[in-house]
């Protein structure tokens, strides 16, 4: 797949093999199939396991599905799965690359003021009324992601000139006051116009809603371009973890890995934003949960996570959209209802110098 | 210092309506449950002089209610969307006053399911939930297998809405507008939706005298000033603006909204200082509102309450949620009401 076999710097063998990949996609057809056959409806997964296997090529079942419990299933159920798929993986994929570019475990893909920059611009739309657009012209996830996209670039453009190219800190650090700055903005906005907080909340918890296909349709693009960055960019972080002089002497420029491997991580978690509102822990605890299985190598921990993430996130959609029903809970919730808990036990496990 | 206007606390949770339905469709619709639409009928034909008692007993006489629905149907609705209803066996209401509009159009042991905010008959709220108006789920709702189903603009999301729609289920939207001619146009869009025009039209007409007929004027320095809170616990008090559902009833009732003072158009969360500076004699709150400060007494501690004069008098007017805010067929009787409880209070702080 990759000429990463230059030099091993894990004593483990950091190499994708064929074991791990077919069991990532064991557990990701798990999820789907079970997302599929559970929902608020209770129709019986029986048949919707017979409706699932007559679509496949060459077989030919009668599931006995009504018309209409088949669109609940292909219409509502499989384009809100195939979000979830790709949210999750976008935001585990990138906040794998950042804990690996920042060398700092705690990273999240919201960091360097995605999240402040897309709750911003989700803010001001809603505020304007600009929100009622069809199908992918809608307003909301636009603003969400120019919001997102400019405060990445003014904490990277401020970061980066004021820090040496070895220095993660100080963009950190502008991140940090970035964020702050476009949540103060936000606030600010939200108080004068107490009759939008509603929706904004409800956005800044995180759902992810489909109309369709329109939202998979709408990040499809963006998903594509960073997670092929990013996946090709996971040896080279390898590297880079090692240190800067010995990724030099491979012919690695740890500056330029770095600004692509940011970009790409911030446009991943921006068009995630943009779609689904601010999901919590996905990027933090996937990662994690991957390096405890894999060990630490990126090589792995890259695109395990895709895998990882895509699942956990269609299955705590399960959960959001089932255990209130006929309510929705916010996914931001069920994810860090499972996932604080879970970090906090990483985060032991790191002070016990494990990780 | 003033005695007895300390002793006026006036809280009055209105039932009104109570009559009017227990009349047309608690015993009713039991019945009709089992067999389907047919014995509205003859209960049309009751229901309507028992409806507004108060209201001028000549009856229209052009109009003459349906004794079924008249389908299919075709509609425009307030969103500009063609729907065309088959069917009215299976109706979802997807909003609490709307719900009330397809009981009041004795269409109620058709209605399959209600949202969170459908409070009033008794028996909406006892029906199956699809969650609550603003958050809504296609799934569950499809669930129920609706033939039509009917909300006002806040319904949503709107790609629920689309997916119903998709689903092949006809989403009618119907106006909501916190007027005075708000309600009445509500029940005649439901009505045209439901194949009844012709029972929302007398229903919308009955209403229309009852809200004329009770608009009153008060002279200029007798004229009450009141606010309109909504409040949800000791952290949220909220002051309703003039496109709030209060708005017209507060000025149709003599009123005088502070919302007009302090310039709030949506609502507001306020100051102290700056609902001390309206001087509202009167406070009107949701009942619900006021249940979760405990009472006048919890009211009276949200702070600067206490010094308005509405608080010095425990000038409070408590009304039903959904009756208050909602603009449904009951709105007639509450500016009844509210007007009444206006002309009191004016005249106890006069006779002081």
């Amino acid at each position: 797949m990759d000429n990463n076999k230059k030099k091993q710097q894990q004593e483990a063998p950091a190499e994708l093999t064929s074991g791990l990949v077919a069991g990532a996609f064991v557990i990701l057809f798990a999820s789907i199939l079970v997302s599929l056959l559970f929902g608020p409806v209770s129709i019986r997964p029986d048949r919707i396991f017979l409706e699932v296997l007559s679509r496949f090529p060459g077989i030919s079942i009668d599931s006995g599905l009504s018309t209409i419990q088949e669109a609940i299933v292909w219409d509502v159920r499989l384009p809100r799965i195939v979000l979830g798929l790709i949210v999750g993986g976008l935001l585990a994929v990138a906040g794998a690359s950042y804990q690996g570019v920042f060398r700092n475990p705690l990273a999240d893909p919201y960091l360097l003021g995605v999240a402040a920059g897309a709750g911003l611009g989700a803010t001001i739309a809603i505020v304007s009324g600009a929100t009622n657009g069809e199908g992918i012209f809608d307003a909301l996830p636009i603003a969400a992601f120019l919001g997102s996209a400019i405060a990445v670039a003014i904490t990277l453009a401020v970061g980066g000139a004021v820090g040496r190219s070895t220095s993660t800190a100080s963009l950190l650090l502008a991140g940090v006051a970035v964020a702050s700055l476009f949540t103060a903005i936000q606030t600010y906005i939200q108080q004068r116009e107490s009759a939008t907080l509603r929706q904004v909340y409800s956005w800044i918890l995180g759902r992810l809603s489909t109309s369709g296909w329109d939202e998979v349709i709408m990040i499809l693009p963006y998903a594509a371009i960073s997670l092929i960055v990013m996946f090709s960019m996971k040896g080279a972080l390898d590297v880079l973890a090692v240190g800067e002089e010995e990724a030099l002497s491979l012919g690695i420029r740890p500056r330029r890995v770095r600004w692509i491997v940011i970009g790409a991580a911030s446009l991943a978690a921006a068009s995630a934003v943009a779609v689904s509102g601010l999901i919590a822990f996905v990027g933090i605890i996937v990662p994690h949960a991957v390096r405890l299985v894999v060990g630490a190598s990126n090589r792995l921990v890259v695109p395990l996570s895709f895998f990882i993430g895509a699942s956990f996130l269609i299955l705590t959609d399960l959960l959001a959209r089932t255990l209130q029903s006929p309510a929705e809970l916010p996914i931001g919730v069920v994810t860090a209802f499972f996932g604080a808990p879970f970090f906090l036990f990483v985060l032991r496990r790191r002070s016990d110098g494990i990780i | 210092m003033r005695p007895i206007q300390s002793k006026i606390a006036i809280v009055a949770v209105l039932i009104v309506g109570l009559l009017q339905f227990s009349a047309c469709s608690s015993s009713e619709v039991t019945e009709s449950q089992s067999s389907s639409t047919k014995p509205l009928a003859s209960q049309a034909a009751e229901s309507e002089n028992s409806l507004i008692p108060e209201a001028t007993p000549e009856v229209d006489n052009n109009i003459v209610p349906e004794l079924e629905p008249v389908l299919p149907v075709t509609i425009t609705d307030a969103v500009g969307n063609t729907i065309t209803i088959n069917s009215v066996e299976r109706i979802i209401p997807l909003d609490g006053s709307v719900a009330e509009v397809v009981f009041a159009l004795n269409l109620g042991a058709n209605v399959v399911a209600t949202d969170r905010s459908a409070t009033w008959p008794p028996e909406a709220s006892e029906l199956p939930q699809i969650g609550y108006q603003r958050s809504l789920l296609a799934e569950p709702i499809a669930g129920f297998t609706p033939t039509v189903l009917i909300g006002t603009e806040i319904a949503g999301p709107e790609k629920t809405l689309d997916d119903l729609r998709r689903l092949g289920y006809p989403v009618v939207i119907v106006p909501s507008e916190a007027t005075m001619q708000g309600p009445a146009q509500k029940i005649r869009a439901v009505a045209e939706a439901l194949g009844v025009p012709n029972r929302g039209e007398e229903l919308a007409t009955q209403m229309e005298k009852t809200i004329i007929s009770n608009t009153q004027v008060f002279e200029d320095d007798k004229r009450p000033v009141v606010a309109a809170l909504y409040i949800r616990g000791t952290g949220t008090q909220l002051v309703l603006g003039r496109n709030s559902a209060t708005h017209w009833l507060i000025n149709a009732a003599g009123g005088k909204n502070v919302a007009d003072i302090l310039d709030i158009d949506q609502y507001k969360t306020i100051t102290a200082e700056s609902l001390l500076r309206a001087e509202p004699d009167i406070l009107l709150v949701p009942s619900a509102g006021l249940d979760s400060v405990g009472g006048i007494d919890g009211l009276l501690e949200v702070g600067g309450i206490s010094q308005t004069p509405a608080g010095i008098n425990r000038a409070v007017l408590a009304y039903d949620d959904q009756l208050l805010l909602g603009n449904g067929p009951r709105t007639g009787d509450l500016l009844k009401q509210l007007a009444a409880d206006f002309r009191n209070l004016v005249s106890q702080t006069t006779n002081n």
